[in-house]
């Protein structure tokens, strides 16, 4: 698709919340690992959808209905299309991220048995830990936690050694949302596929930063939340390579995942339906489908570019803090920038940075034991999106400097 | 002096700060302030996790007056401590427990004793009237 040459000004121009104040400053979003602002097109989506599009969708013989099926199913190829998806059928719509990985640990989860293996890596967010230890507690399965450096690197050696035939899944952050690593994933990918394992690639924090394309990725499924890549909140997806998929049994029970009901027993709608029970997040569809084709409208990877040049020019001044210590160093990491200070609690910058303008996120950024192999109680955490600036660092920087003056003194 | 009126005190102290950062400027010295609970009174009952920072909390009665001391690993959170600590101490137990609060939202801080903040504030002032509540019983 044809687009414009990358413009941080023109960027935000559509980004009505960027144009607002807060406690009388001008606001200084650094909170996009949390969720991203919405671009105006997808809040006319949403608008639009629900004042003259709103109807239920896949079964409705009149006009509205059919024109909202056709709007939700368009969004399903658009996103298709932008991951490198072989057809629609390998993209099911969840409630997010979250919800994607629970779908996987329940209905890929129901072959394991005991004794198989699961491995994650100790950089994992909450949502790609939890779902794993339930289905060990239900399956009798080992999980298998993949060491890290202090840098925030994963130990490849120590992960090779894990691999074995017992290992049935990988399921691993691809950006992790605490230290900004940027995984070798295909790498992972390959090795964990050569004993037979499949592999999960959490992508809430890649698919908004880097492009994506699952075939040449070669995993098997990539989750990720619509509102983290500028879409609505509620509204997630699931790749999967269809020929796995289609061995799944379904996550959930209801409408439109049926092909057939009687009280003797059913048979199940085919993919993606099948993994779609009841009345899907419509207006969250439609509405993500708009944020991806935003997304193709912009040159993603000098956006790319320009989020890791804020990533390197933040560390590099933050570096020079006396007392301040970046937790995550690796060679390879992006849009994240999370640090301590001596003596002073993230709560306390943090909420000295909110009331000069500055939305940061402190404490364990849902990775506990992550923060225990660092031995902190948390971090502050700068994430930028591809609208931020290095004005904006530069007055983040001098608000921090204040923070830590008054915290000091 | 009444609650109310130490309340009412805090107000027209704050009401000198129009600028944010001045009155967390004030609520940070005051926390500095604030005497460090003893370690060996940081015990895991006394403790009030919150996800951003934690409280301890110890009680005293003494001739009948509640008397608290608390701490806090962030000095914001206890710097409101120490606010909510000289509301409260040398009152009454009926005083605590049928107190209201109202200085917190009048200096503009009620955020960090919503439920969502997570710094431990609010079930602080919860555990205070419990406390309160217990002693009456007794």
């Amino acid at each position: 698709m044809e687009h414009t040459p990358f413009s941080v000004s023109a960027i935000r121009e559509h980004f009505p919340a960027l144009r607002q104040k807060v406690y009388g400053k001008p606001l200084i979003y650094f909170d996009n690992g949390a969720t991203s602002q919405k671009p105006q097109v997808v809040l006319d989506t949403l608008a639009k959808y629900y004042a003259l599009e709103n109807a239920n969708i896949h079964r409705g013989v009149h006009y509205l209905s059919q024109q909202a099926t056709s709007a939700y199913e368009a969004a399903r190829r658009t996103i298709q299309q932008y991951i490198g998806a072989k057809g629609p059928e390998e993209i099911i719509f969840t409630k997010g991220a979250t919800d994607s990985i629970n779908l996987v640990a329940f209905s890929f989860g129901e072959r394991l048995k005991p004794g198989d293996e699961i491995l994650i890596s100790a950089m994992e967010h909450h949502s790609n830990i939890v779902p794993w230890q339930l289905l060990c507690e239900r399956k009798g399965c080992v999980l298998r936690v993949i060491p890290i450096s202090k840098k925030g690197e994963l130990d490849l050696e120590a992960f090779e050694q894990m691999l074995s035939e017992r290992t049935k899944l990988l399921s691993i952050i691809h950006i992790s949302n605490t230290l900004g690593t940027i995984n070798p994933v295909k790498e992972l990918i390959a090795k964990a596929h050569k004993v037979g394992a499949k592999v999960l690639l959490d992508g809430a924090q890649s698919i908004q930063h880097l492009a994506i394309d699952v075939k040449d990725l070669n995993c098997d499924f990539y989750t990720f939340s619509g509102h983290k890549v500028y879409g609505p909140t509620g509204i997630g997806v699931l790749y999967g390579k269809e020929e796995l998929l289609d061995t799944m049994p379904p996550y959930q029970g209801g409408g439109d995942m049926i092909a057939k009901v009687t009280f003797e027993r059913s048979t199940y709608n085919s993919l993606p339906l099948k993994f779609e029970a009841g009345t899907p997040h419509i207006a969250g569809a439609i509405g993500l489908g708009s944020a991806i084709s935003f997304l193709q409208s912009i040159d993603m990877q000098a956006a790319a570019a320009h989020e890791l040049e804020l990533t390197k020019y933040a560390q590099g001044i933050l570096d020079t803090f006396e007392g301040l210590h970046i937790i995550g160093e690796a060679k390879n990491k992006t849009s994240v920038v999370s640090f301590t200070i001596d003596r002073m609690h993230p709560f306390d910058i943090g909420t000295l940075l909110d009331k000069q303008g500055i939305a940061v996120r402190t404490g364990h950024h849902c990775t506990q034991p992550l923060m225990d192999f660092y031995q902190i109680p948390g971090t502050v955490r700068a994430s930028f999106a591809f609208y931020n600036t290095k004005e904006e660092i530069d007055t983040f920087v001098a608000a921090l400097e204040r923070s830590m003056q008054i915290l000091g003194a | 002096m009444s609650i109310q009126e130490k309340q009412q005190e805090i107000i027209d102290e704050f009401a000198i700060y129009d600028d944010w950062m001045d009155k967390y400027e004030y609520i940070i010295e005051l926390g500095k302030s604030v005497p460090t609970l003893a370690p060996e009174l940081k015990t895991k009952d006394r403790l009030i996790e919150g996800c951003q920072s934690n409280v301890w909390l110890a009680t005293e009665i003494k001739d009948g007056k509640m008397h608290f001391s608390a701490d806090s690993d962030a000095i914001i959170t206890k710097g409101i401590i120490g606010l909510l600590i000289h509301v409260y101490n040398n009152e009454s137990p009926e005083t605590v427990v049928r107190s209201d609060l109202f200085f917190i939202s009048q200096i503009g801080l009620a955020e960090h004793l919503s439920p969502t903040r997570a710094n431990g504030l609010l079930s602080m002032v919860k555990r205070m009237k419990t406390e309160a509540l217990h002693s009456l019983s007794k």
